[in-house]
């Protein structure tokens, strides 16, 4: 059953690849989305038959075997994998089924399908891996997946540029995996996820000499797989290429951009979680860069106005919360809230695609406008979505997001309180950018011009049934799902697969949280509401005077801190300025040169000269003889 | 099992093929005949050829199918041909390649096609001759021979700068020779035997190894080629036709690493301990500074040749290493990159056929026009970059993880070229095949033919299988490596 909800992906994407050209591609798309569904499938089945405390693996065969190193094919059972391999199928299959509607009139569908189903394998085995080789398989796998989806439309230069850009910050982030794993098996002499986890606390104290440095070596492995999740994750310093990843289709966006692909980086945190929390510093950079990472994309998303680039950065942001769990020891929290805004995410996602698709690929907001009677039920998703994201109560998002606002003001360390205060912070701008995208998009008097406005139309009922789908989790998967990760017993059904905290217990915050901090997520929400209607609405027509005023403020949040045109000028321009340099100055001058031309020219030269001497002259013969004998001479002369 | 004396076979029959060759009747540039015996020649050897590893003793380290013959009368200068499991993948490899080429060839016409394929097809000897060789003077005698085909297929079927860069790649790998053709006389001088089995059981004094192993490097330093004896390398790459590219980055530029594995590793233990962290200099240089280059180059194959010096810096990083996961990393990153650059050239040949041009500008959207095309030459990209799966990322671990045991700061910085990799290799991409079609490659959409389908087909199908399951070619390797690893005792890892 485990193994089909794998594999059945990458059957899919054979099939779409090896059968493009003898069956219609309207065939292809169903018959994709009818091997997706069946490996999701699969996927509750094994999920159901799941026998806890059971853990178990397949192990196919030998991957590389050279000396002491041994890696395996292997696919890993446990409720981790598990639950995560059924949310990545689940998601996948509805966007499946979304992109047949949205991508219907793309002549390359069914590679898009294809690829959509490659990518989904990928993931999987990411999820499902047992040792971390197999897992950076995974890893780079989605990354290529995601490179060939974003540059989907390569007609599109952007889309080109894009794709490369997202393939390499994420070589950069690997880059520190790479790392991660050398030193997991110079300092533990495996790369299995599980040795790993038995072998940690008999390493706790042991030194590692990087770089002339000497340093902690758990700490060093923790900080290096976090450079890689950063990269994954598209946090703050790795996070310019998810912006710019939006110039892929819609359901690319959905699937990869939100919730699987950029969640990998927490989903190992977590799967190596008794590592990371065998380090205290890790676990404070970690709480750091969450923090930073998530304020940064939320100040720059209330300025952006491309629908996919605001949406875009509210993902980054609450990939930060994410890590912000995770830095705060919180696992199991981050988990559920990877799982929650999995789905909310996707069905805004989805529904900004079917507003873009009403508009007639239109996707800037200030171009939109009173689309709420037009696309009622677009209209409602979005609402739903936005709700869900911002936290209010008994969305999805309100049990994932506050319970880490909790655990962070928890948090023993004045460092979390500080988190706290920022994730409050976060949500006040969370519903600014939420509430600006539904006042423009929705809400206000249409700019857009009049051909748009006559083709505004409902999308067909294929891509709604997915939005409602998502709409249902959205609003009801934290309510029946918390107690799973906070009730009773998530001791017990956790504690086999990831470090749990104490501290994520019910009762335990229930007792210690004051009421005050408890409903002030809420409070934040309703100031945010009201100061966003107010500027939106009431103050609309001051806006462009406030700009003007606050022009140098506006403008370094419009264009994302100057974080792209910083690395613009000092990597890319030293990259290809010393590459030059070295081609034309050291290459061709100076090796060239000396070398080889050199060498023929001091031949020639040398050659011409012994050449002059040969004159025919013989006074010229006679000087040289007069010369050479007194030389020989008084050599001689000189030596004995 | 008949025993058959199979590595004189193997150098023979290309030898009796050439005969046909050459005795073929020219009446085109076609000439169809010369080019059906020069592929029933490589075919019959490609097969022979795998009589090798289907008949190897794994176990054994030592040398195996021993052949000697006789040579100037004495005892101790013999010809002697055998392989162990260093030198046995390089054979199968040379006869792939060679097939290969002969199979891309055959749709094509060219000037004196017949003196062509005669020269692949010595080639083909020679180079078994020299992986095959357990006597340094037949070695010495079979690796210059190779300069002589290589130097006429690029002089004489290469580009407009032909005679120049054919000149600097024979001088510069010549100069190098020479040294080492002065060690090999030194050690006949000294020891009495240029038998390399009998050599390994020598330990030579250690101011001796250091002069003898200096000398190896010249040769193989340039061979290879280790910065900063890469600079014949992109010329030579540019002018060559593309089945001398093929050939040229495929298998010669591996016998340096394997001269490296045979010579300074394996005889010069203490002296190569001694300039281990030289090659790690000139290794990280390479990676960086080629790759670097390889970002601005406007020329297809010019790009393709830096990068390789790149990844030939993987490959001397791993075997100095001197650890099994080092050279076995070496090992898969030579095989690899010979078929993927391989590949790479190959797809570059079958561009510049339609269009006559490498130049990058020239292209944009040749995907729209070529898909299936530009979905193997994806495949080759991945492969290049060390994605996991294909075979090139065997190679980049492996050398790079046992580099990481040795010295963190030689890892870490020659693991950016991996970075770079991606960036340049996935910009040429983006160039030539994706974006809006260029007016200029409008006109002409050939699709590809059937040869160039099967040989890409092959290519990748190797890619692959050598990436998912590298220990069907590791497993041969292991036991002769082992033999050089107990030489260096602080090594075992």
């Amino acid at each position: 059953m485990f193994f089909l909800s794998i594999f059945l992906p990458l059957l899919s994407y054979f099939f779409c690849v090896f059968f493009k050209d003898y069956l219609a591609s309207k065939k292809i798309a169903y018959m994709s989305c009818v091997f997706m569904s069946l490996s999701t499938i699969s996927s509750i089945l094994s999920f159901y038959f799941f026998k806890l405390n059971s853990e178990s693996f397949i192990i196919f065969t030998n991957w590389i075997n050279s000396g002491s190193f041994s890696v395996d094919w292997a696919i890993q059972l446990n409720l981790l994998s598990a639950s995560m391999i059924l949310m990545v199928n689940f998601v996948s299959t509805l966007i499946h089924i979304y992109s047949v509607g949205y991508m219907k009139k793309d002549p390359k569908i069914s590679v898009f399908m294809g690829y959509l189903g490659l990518f989904t394998f990928f993931m999987l085995l990411l999820v499902s891996s047992n040792n971390l080789l197999q897992l950076f398989l995974g890893w780079e796998g989605v990354g290529l997946t995601s490179y060939l989806l974003i540059g989907f439309w390569n007609y599109k230069d952007s889309a080109n540029s894009a794709a490369i850009k997202a393939f390499v910050v994420n070589r950069v982030g690997d880059f520190g995996l790479l790392m991660a794993l050398f030193t997991i098996f110079v300092v533990f002499g495996t790369l299995n996820i599980n040795e790993i986890m038995i072998l940690v606390n008999s390493y706790s104290d042991t030194y590692f000499d990087f770089i002339g440095l000497k340093v902690h070596s758990i700490t060093l492995i923790s900080l290096l797989l976090f450079i890689g999740c950063m990269g994954k994750s598209a946090q703050f310093g790795f996070h310019t290429w998810l912006p710019d990843a939006m110039e892929g289709p819609t359901p690319v966006s959905a699937l990869i951009h939100a919730a699987t692909m950029v969640t990998a980086g927490v989903y190992l945190l977590i799967l190596m979680s008794p590592l990371i929390e065998a380090s205290t510093f890790a676990g404070d950079f970690i709480l750091i860069v969450g923090c930073l990472t998530c304020i940064f994309a939320a100040s720059v998303a209330v300025f952006q106005n491309d629908i996919k680039k605001i949406i875009a950065y509210s993902t980054c942001s609450q990939l930060g919360y994410m890590f912000m769990a995770v830095g705060a020891s919180a696992y199991t929290s981050a988990y559920f809230h990877l799982l929650s805004h999995a789905f909310f995410k996707a069905l805004l996602f989805l529904g900004a695609g079917s507003v873009i698709h009403s508009m007639s690929d239109e996707q800037n907001i200030k171009n939109m406008g009173g689309l709420y009677n037009k696309i009622p039920l677009t209209y409602l998703t979005m609402i739903i979505g936005s709700l869900s994201l911002v936290g209010i109560p008994f969305f999805s998002g309100y049990f994932s997001k506050d319970l880490i606002l909790e655990i962070l003001y928890l948090g023993d360390s004045s460092l979390s309180f500080y988190a706290f205060l920022v994730g409050i912070t976060v949500v006040l701008l969370t519903t600014l950018y939420s509430m600006r995208l539904i006042i423009y998009v929705f809400h206000r008097k249409s700019m857009a011009d009049e051909k748009v406005i006559a083709h505004i139309h409902e999308s067909p009922v294929i891509m709604m049934i997915p939005l409602a789908i998502l709409s249902v989790f959205a609003i009801f998967f934290g309510m029946f799902c918390h107690s799973m990760f906070i009730g009773i017993d998530y001791l017990n059904l956790w504690s086999d697969v990831l470090y749990v905290n104490k501290v994520t217990d019910q009762n335990y915050i229930y007792e210690n949280v004051p009421t005050f901090f408890k409903k002030l997520p809420l409070i934040v929400i309703l100031i945010g509401a009201i100061i966003s209607y107010i500027t939106y609405f009431s103050l609309v027509s001051f806006l462009p005077k406030i700009k003007s005023r606050l022009n140098m403020i506006y403008k370094f949040f419009k264009n994302k801190w100057y974080i792209d045109e910083i690395y613009q000028k000092t990597f890319v321009f030293l990259a290809f300025y010393l590459g030059n340099g070295f081609w034309k100055s050291v290459d061709k001058d100076l090796i060239d040169n000396l070398g080889p031309n050199g060498l023929s020219r001091f031949v020639s030269s040398f050659s011409g000269v012994v050449a002059k001497v040969q004159s025919g002259f013989l006074y010229h013969y006679v000087l040289s003889i007069i010369i050479g004998l007194t030389l020989l001479i008084s050599l001689y002369t000189y030596i004995f | 099992m008949l025993n058959l004396p199979i590595l004189p076979i193997l150098i023979c029959i290309p030898l009796i093929g050439l005969i046909f060759i050459l005795l073929s009747s020219e009446n085109d540039d076609f000439s169809i005949q010369s080019k059906r015996s020069a592929l029933w020649t490589s075919g019959s050897n490609f097969l022979l050829s795998l009589y090798l590893p289907y008949n190897f003793d794994k176990d054994i380290p030592h040398f195996q199918f021993v052949n000697s013959f006789g040579w100037f009368n004495s005892d101790n200068l013999k010809f002697s041909l055998g392989v162990d499991g260093i030198s046995m993948p390089f054979i199968v490899l040379s006869t792939f390649l060679i097939l290969l080429c002969i199979i891309f060839i055959y749709p094509q016409s060219k000037k004196n096609m017949r003196m062509y394929l005669a020269s692949f097809i010595l080639l083909e000897s020679f180079l078994i001759g020299t992986f095959s060789s357990i006597d340094l003077f037949s070695f010495y005698i079979f690796f210059e021979s190779i300069l002589i085909p290589m130097y006429l297929i690029i002089g004489f079927w290469g580009g407009e700068r032909r005679i120049y860069s054919a000149y600097k790649f024979f001088l510069y790998t010549l100069l190098g020779s020479v040294l080492m053709l002065i060690a090999i006389i030194f050690l006949y001088q000294e020891y009495g035997t240029t038998s390399i089995p009998r050599l390994f059981d020598f330990s030579l004094p250690f101011y001796i190894q250091i002069w003898l192993w200096l000398a190896f490097f010249a040769s193989f330093a340039v061979k290879i080629p280790m910065w900063p004896f890469h600079t014949w390398l992109p010329d030579a790459h540019v002018e060559a036709p593309t089945e001398g590219s093929v050939i040229l980055a495929g298998i010669l530029l591996k016998l340096g690493g394997y001269g490296f594995i045979r010579f300074n590793l394996s005889i010069l233990p203490d002296a190569s301990i001694f300039f281990t962290p030289f090659i790690y200099f000139l290794s990280v240089i390479a990676i960086i500074y080629t790759s670097l280059i390889a970002l601005v180059q406007d020329d297809m194959k010019k790009l393709i040749a830096y990068s390789s010096v790149a990844h030939m810096g993987f490959v001397t990083l791993g075997i100095f290493s001197s650890n099994m996961q080092g050279l076995h990393g070496a090992i898969i990153q030579m095989v690899s990159h010979g078929i993927i650059s391989g590949a790479l050239f190959f797809a570059i040949g079958s561009i510049y056929n339609r269009y006559k041009t490498k130049e990058i500008n020239f292209f944009g959207g040749l995907g729209n026009r070529m898909s299936r095309f530009s979905v193997f030459f994806l495949i080759f990209t991945l492969g290049a970059i060390g994605f996991p799966g294909t075979s090139g990322f065997v190679g980049e671990y492996l050398t790079l993880m046992s580099v990481f045991s040795k010295s963190t700061t030689v890892a870490f910085l020659s693991a950016t070229g991996v970075i770079l990799a991606a960036s340049y290799m996935l910009i040429l991409y983006k160039r030539v095949f994706l974006g809006v079609t260029n007016p200029n490659i409008e006109k002409k959409s050939e699709k590809l033919n059937i040869y160039e389908l099967v040989t890409y087909s092959i290519l990748t199908i190797v890619i692959f299988i050598i990436g998912l399951k590298p220990n069907l070619l590791l497993d041969y390797t292991s036991s002769s490596l082992n033999r050089i690893i107990q030489l260096y005792p602080i090594s075992i890892f």
